[in-house]
């Protein structure tokens, strides 16, 4: 069934009680033609571009807990593009431009709302790197511009840009097109499309072994449920990436951190963009609800459980209210941790695998979400052609080899 | 946050007073000219990354000072045992949890 205002009134009439299973459970199949482990995001957008645009229905994605349960409903909700490297801008803005209009194409509102994100400068050092940033943007065609303390001010006017602070406000960076999605209807809209296209989501069954036939090329995948056959896998698992490529037998250049957010009590309207600060490290929105939404670092060591330290949201605490002394009274209300996976070179690996029909995508680390659509596109491309896009061409697994790295670990917003 | 044994000072301190140091018992090679670039990638970057007991290093930055090895569950995030630089991976048994630290045996 279509959203529409026509079938709210309908329902409405029958007092919301006939609205249909949006993506029923289903029961798996003994053979698919592509079975995508993790029903995140980018595993939910991976299947649906696979049907919408290549046509393969006959697909099943697994997963290990509940759809949308890992980092898609863990992070912090922020979309931007402003990233350094020709590679990176391709790929994020990629992914940009799938946002814009993935309500109407999804027919479910996922409430991409560009409000803008604002980097602020704090010292020189900030203010040349930052122009630096501005000027590739601009040069790539990405959306960025550089605006003075007093501009940065008039865009978000509960910051304090007096020149005796700790860290004064020596400008910032602002990429208007960047903003904020609603991260749980992203999950769910993507699982009602594919749904409705014929896809499978099979959810609390995890995989447990990637079967392999005597040519070394994948034949199935081995879960709780029993074999599954599929002569093509797809990977997107996040934090535990690594663990299932282990059952194929790759190792792969990942370590899982957890990474924190917390979120506050709900108030009015008060910060109308997104503000993250590099060198006080602190990055914060506020949410649709009025909650304000603030990201933590990493914790320092690799772990799977999905929690972290205290003393990380507290020295994150402090950065926040070192830029919003406004903040200082406000009360916090609830914190949770997710497992991502980081790269040596914080760029993610999206492509084919040494093991024939096996394919990934991960190493997405701290900053997965805003790619969600994007990632997932070029995923199908990339699973349906058994080559790579020429966008995900440069994330590949053999740059840890070559060397031709994308070292986007030098050039974060936000040091991780 | 953690409480950390350092086996140097032995007693537990808190997770603030180290920094972790990554993987543990990763040998640096010293016939570096004959290596492979595959081999270099994977003494660079690729890691375990276990779902389980896991060899770490750890640096008592704001203590002694002294780096040591740590065995810690990263699904628990329990730690099993610490120990001084230079002593091999220590025997777990796995039934009993005993372990028993091995000395570098040359």
């Amino acid at each position: 069934m279509k959203f529409s205002a026509s079938s709210l009134f309908a329902n409405a009439l029958s007092g919301h009680k006939k609205w249909p299973e949006q993506f029923p459970d289903k029961e798996p199949k003994k053979e698919y033609d592509v079975v995508i482990v993790g029903a995140g995001g980018h595993g939910l957008g991976a299947a649906y571009y696979l049907a919408k645009k290549y046509g393969i229905t006959n697909i099943a994605v697994i997963e290990k807990g509940w759809l949308g349960g890992g980092n898609t409903a863990r992070n912090t909700t922020i979309i931007r593009s402003n990233y350094l490297y020709d590679e990176s801008m391709a790929i994020y803005d990629h992914a940009v431009d799938l946002w814009d209009g993935l309500s109407q194409e999804l027919n479910y509102n996922t409430m991409f709302s560009k409000r803008g994100v604002l980097m602020l400068a704090h010292n020189v050092h900030d203010v040349q790197s930052f122009h630096r940033h501005v000027h590739a943007n601009r040069l790539n065609g990405v959306d960025n511009k550089w605006l003075s303390p007093e501009e940065c001010k008039k865009f978000v006017p509960i910051l304090d840009i007096s020149a005796n602070r700790h860290y004064p406000v020596m400008g910032g960076a602002l990429q208007m097109r960047a903003g904020t999605a609603r991260h749980d209807s992203v999950a769910w809209g993507y699982a009602r499309a594919a749904s409705q296209l014929g896809v499978d989501i099979i959810q609390n069954c995890a995989v447990t072994g990637i079967r392999r036939g005597k040519d070394g090329a994948v034949e199935g995948v081995e879960t709780e449920k029993g074999f599954i056959a599929a002569k093509k896998i797809g990977v997107s698992a996040a934090g535990h990436s690594s663990t299932v490529m282990e059952m194929a037998g790759l190792r792969f250049p990942l370590e899982s951190y957890p990474l924190q957010a917390l979120v506050s009590e709900p108030v009015k309207p008060v910060l109308n963009c997104v503000v993250m600060s590099n060198a006080v490290h602190a990055y914060i929105s506020q949410s649709d609800k009025g909650e304000l939404v603030i990201g933590a670092g990493t914790d320092q060591y690799t772990s799977y459980s999905q929690r972290g330290a205290l003393h990380i949201l507290e020295h994150t605490l402090m950065s926040i209210c070192e830029i919003f002394p406004i903040f200082k009274r406000m009360r916090m209300l609830r914190s949770w941790g997710g497992i991502v996976d980081v790269t040596p070179d914080r760029s993610p690996i999206l492509g084919k695998t040494p093991i024939e029909g096996l394919y990934v995508n991960c190493g997405w680390g701290t900053g997965g979400f805003k790619a969600t659509p994007g990632a997932a596109d070029l995923f199908a491309y990339t699973i349906v052609h058994d080559e790579p896009h020429k966008i995900n061409a440069p994330y590949n697994l053999e740059r840890f080899v070559t060397g031709r790295l994308i070292d986007e670990a030098a050039a974060a917003a936000v040091a991780h | 946050m953690f409480e950390i044994h350092c086996p140097y000072c032995e007693e537990k301190k808190p997770e603030i007073e180290f920094a972790y140091a990554g993987e543990a018992h990763i040998v640096r090679e010293t016939k570096a000219d004959d290596l492979s670039d595959q081999e270099w990638a994977e003494f660079l970057f690729y890691r375990d990354n276990k779902r389980d007991d896991h060899h770490e290093r750890w640096w008592h930055q704001h203590g002694c000072n002294m780096f040591f090895n740590a065995v810690r569950n990263t699904q628990t995030d329990k730690f099993v045992t610490t120990y001084k630089m230079g002593l091999n991976r220590p025997k777990i048994n796995p039934s009993t949890n005993n372990i028993k630290a091995v000395q570098n045996g040359k």
